[in-house]
């Protein structure tokens, strides 16, 4: 068998169409999740096979890809995905954000702000925020058409009787133009603030619950909080060991048995390319 | 202030073969303010009966009964609730609460129920309850574990807090010692004083006369035996 | 949607003339089985309905219908001046969480059981809108109190309760919004007496304090004389008889209640 047995980006056209008009159903109504028939994919649940629907639907011949888990280029998912569409599709692919048309991604936002034009496509393991306080869908499905998102701070409110401030950490909800409550799919909070306003559009695919819901470019996403308890950005108190970046978000990273450790940044072309630009880092060395 | 005619009351006993007995045929009786009505007959003649159709605790089956300007014989239950709250109040000789509730809220409960601030309505059982001989150590206790006097004296605070413009007693001053007893006629000449119209029930005679302007023979009410 | 402050509920305008709920000829069927039929009352403010009979009876469908949870068959409901079953959902969902309240037997079903007792408590306030942590926990440490729950117990989950805390619990959880009307479900059944006890006083406290209305369904003639103003006696999915609670316990009409009544066992 051949490449050239699949069609243009794996997908037949007329599933393709039917993403497509999801997508736009979703960017139509911010935040709201649309029901789509989600394809079987040549890759397990949980590997991203909505975010890879999504973007199928999304290529077109000159697009030039980019795929990252966790912030990286160069991790097993993102790797398998990008050579899945260089088969697939036969598309240009970059590690660079700003040269992308297209970006899949798991779990971050990059920190090279994006530019209009771009899409930002999300894998999304379970789009229901409201899912582990309400397990009933039809339940959830109702709150949603009648807004009924008390139950939302009532998580947060837990967290902070509990832990003394918000614990939620990643997944934080937020609120799309004052209207849906929506997952932004498990991005740290850190990242919460970039989903706001963002030129870029920003589609996210859940494979297994066979969702699609959008943000379409400059949309407000306002994380849900306390007016005692305002919602904040967090993220490592370090600085890149490698770059030196203050403000970009950070991995930890053991080195050794003995405690040692190094932070660096979770977005590899971020930290690439300030280490380009002579940036250098407690650990890092002179490029 | 309570004006009954022609007052009936029949009982009908679907369990008993549907049997209908007549109780009461014919009452009738007026009551002005300041006035004190002791009813008499045999046990069993129908004094407590009438009682309770003026409180509307038993239906009435023919005639009128007019409390103030309600007849409780067509009127429904939330105006009867509210001429209780109000206007008419009843001592009866069984006290009837909430069990674990401290005697001094039984007691200021009917002015609660009214909108009086809790302070001054726990003032006013304070100062009955202090008049009526209750040690101050029972008031935070239930009266559900009182001694039947003393039960009997909680009920009557409980009857008096509020200043009703109708009364209705059911033997008050029965197993009170002679120094609660003067206590309890006190309050009910007080009553009359500020205007109350007081129906009651006395098998003591030396109350009966001092506190009664008028005595009803509820036996002249019997009806006819069914003919 | 205009979000009034949760924290200030509009004044009562106090109309005691005018009832609260007003309950025509409602009927539910199962089938060609009666739940409840021709069932028609009026609830004034700050009046307790009781509504009592055997199980089966159709009390506990009629509550249903009447708190939405089923839906008549036949009839008419109007709350407050609004017809309750043209309602849109929108609003009949927000007045039962706002302006309504509903008390279940068990209060494992009024309850989340996974979420601490301020948590339950500040679930309609922040329903409604309420946005300042600070300010829900105040008024959830001050309605735990009022159900003589200590405060040191607010972090505390629902499943570390005894069974009568739990349910005082619920009543907290639902009346912090200052409902205007209460329908409750057995609410004391599955307790103990001395339980029971302190249950009834905080509740006819509460009547009495609050204003509230209520339809009180309970098969116990001691709850209702002591909490019911009123009293509907059902049978076969039927009123058989209504009236002052002390009257149609004292001086029962229908054949049905003479049986009831006589049917207690004296203490």
């Amino acid at each position: 068998m051949t490449d050239q047995a699949y069609n243009f980006a794996y997908l037949d056209e007329q599933t393709k169409r039917m993403i497509r008009r999801a997508i736009l159903k979703g960017i139509a109504v911010p935040g709201y999740q649309v029901p789509f028939a989600s394809r079987e994919m040549p890759m397990p649940y949980g590997w991203g096979t909505g975010g890879v629907q999504v973007t199928a639907a999304c290529l077109v011949p000159g697009d030039r890809l980019k795929v990252i888990d966790q912030g990286a280029d160069d991790t097993t998912n993102a790797v398998s995905i990008r050579r899945f569409f260089q088969r697939t599709a036969g598309v240009g692919v970059t590690e660079a954000t700003a040269e992308a048309t297209v970006i899949q991604t798991r779990h971050r936002i990059p920190e090279t702000p994006l530019a209009e034009g771009q899409i930002l496509v999300y894998q999304v393991p379970i789009p229901e925020p409201l899912r582990f306080l309400e397990p009933r869908e039809t339940e959830t499905r109702k709150m949603h058409e009648l807004e009924e998102y008390g139950l939302m701070h009532v998580k947060l409110y837990e967290d902070i009787a509990r832990h003394g401030q918000i614990a939620t950490s990643y997944a934080y909800p937020v609120k799309v133009e004052g209207r849906y409550v929506m997952d932004p799919s498990p991005i740290p909070r850190f990242d919460n603030p970039k989903l706001s306003g963002n030129p870029a559009i920003q589609l996210f695919g859940a494979g297994r619950e066979q969702r699609i819901y959008a943000l379409p470019p400059w949309t407000e996403a306002v994380s849900l909080d306390f007016e005692d308890h305002p919602f904040h950005a967090t993220k490592a108190p370090h600085d890149c060991d490698l770059c030196g970046a203050k403000h970009s978000y950070l991995d930890e990273v053991i080195t050794d048995d003995t405690g040692g450790r190094m932070f660096v940044c979770s977005d590899t072309d971020f930290c690439a390319g300030r280490r380009a630009k002579g940036h250098v880092g407690r650990l890092g060395e002179a490029a | 202030m309570i004006r009954i005619e022609n007052l009936s009351k029949n009982f009908t006993l679907h369990n008993q073969g549907g049997a209908v007995i007549p109780v009461m045929g014919g009452a009738t009786l007026t009551l002005g303010p300041g006035e004190c009505v002791g009813l008499t007959g045999q046990s069993g003649a129908g004094k407590s009966t009438l009682m309770r159709m003026v409180y509307g605790n038993y239906l009435t089956a023919g005639g009128s009964l007019r409390v103030g300007d309600l007849d409780i014989a067509t009127a429904e239950p939330r105006q009867i609730i509210a001429l209780r709250r109000e206007t008419l109040g009843y001592v009866s000789q069984f006290l009837r609460v909430v069990p674990r509730v401290p005697t001094l809220d039984v007691v200021a409960e009917p002015l609660l129920a009214l909108g009086t601030p809790a302070g001054e309505a726990r003032d006013r059982a304070a100062t009955l309850l202090k008049r009526l001989n209750i040690p101050e150590r029972l008031w935070t206790l239930s009266p559900t574990t009182f001694s039947g006097g003393e039960q009997q004296r909680v009920n009557i605070a409980r009857g008096f807090a509020h200043a009703y413009p109708a009364l209705l007693l059911d033997e008050p001053t029965a197993s009170l010692d002679a120094a609660n007893r003067e206590v309890v006629l006190a309050l009910i000449e007080e009553a009359k004083a500020r205007g109350a119209a007081i129906l009651g029930i006395f098998h003591d005679e030396a109350a009966r006369s001092r506190v009664c302007d008028r005595l009803v023979d509820v036996t002249g009410f019997t009806p006819k035996a069914a003919a | 949607m205009t979000l009034q402050d949760p924290f200030e509920f509009p004044q009562r305008t106090r109309a005691p003339d005018q009832p609260l709920l007003t309950v025509e000829n409602l009927t539910k069927r199962y089938g060609p089985r009666i739940g409840c039929a021709d069932v028609s009352f009026e609830l004034y403010p700050g009046e307790v309905l009781g509504i009592v009979g055997e199980s089966g009876s159709g009390k506990s469908t009629l509550l249903s219908c009447l708190a939405g949870h089923h839906c008549p068959d036949l009839g008419r409901i109007s709350y407050d001046g609004r017809d309750v079953l043209a309602m849109s959902e929108t609003d009949r969902r927000r007045l039962s969480r706002t302006d309504w309240a509903y008390v279940h037997q068990n209060p494992r079903d009024g309850l989340r059981m996974g979420v601490s007792a301020g948590g339950n408590v500040g679930e309609r306030l922040m329903a409604v809108g309420a946005r300042h942590y600070g300010q829900i926990r105040g008024r959830a440490v001050d309605w735990l109190g009022r159900v003589e729950i200590a405060a040191d117990r607010i972090d505390d989950r629902p499943s570390a309760f005894s069974g009568g805390m739990q349910q005082r619990l619920q009543i907290a959880r639902n009346l912090v919004t200052s409902p205007r009307l209460v329908f409750m479900d057995e609410p004391t059944g599955g307790l103990d007496v001395s339980v029971q006890a302190r249950l009834l006083d905080l509740l006819r406290g509460l009547v009495r304090d609050l204003g509230l209305s209520v339809v009180i369904v309970t098969h116990d003639l001691a709850v209702v004389r002591l909490l019911a103003h009123r009293l509907m006696v059902m049978k076969g999915g039927r009123v058989v008889e209504q009236g002052l609670t002390d009257q149609v316990l004292d001086d029962p009409q229908h054949a049905y209640t003479q049986l009831l009544v006589s049917s207690v066992l004296q203490v």
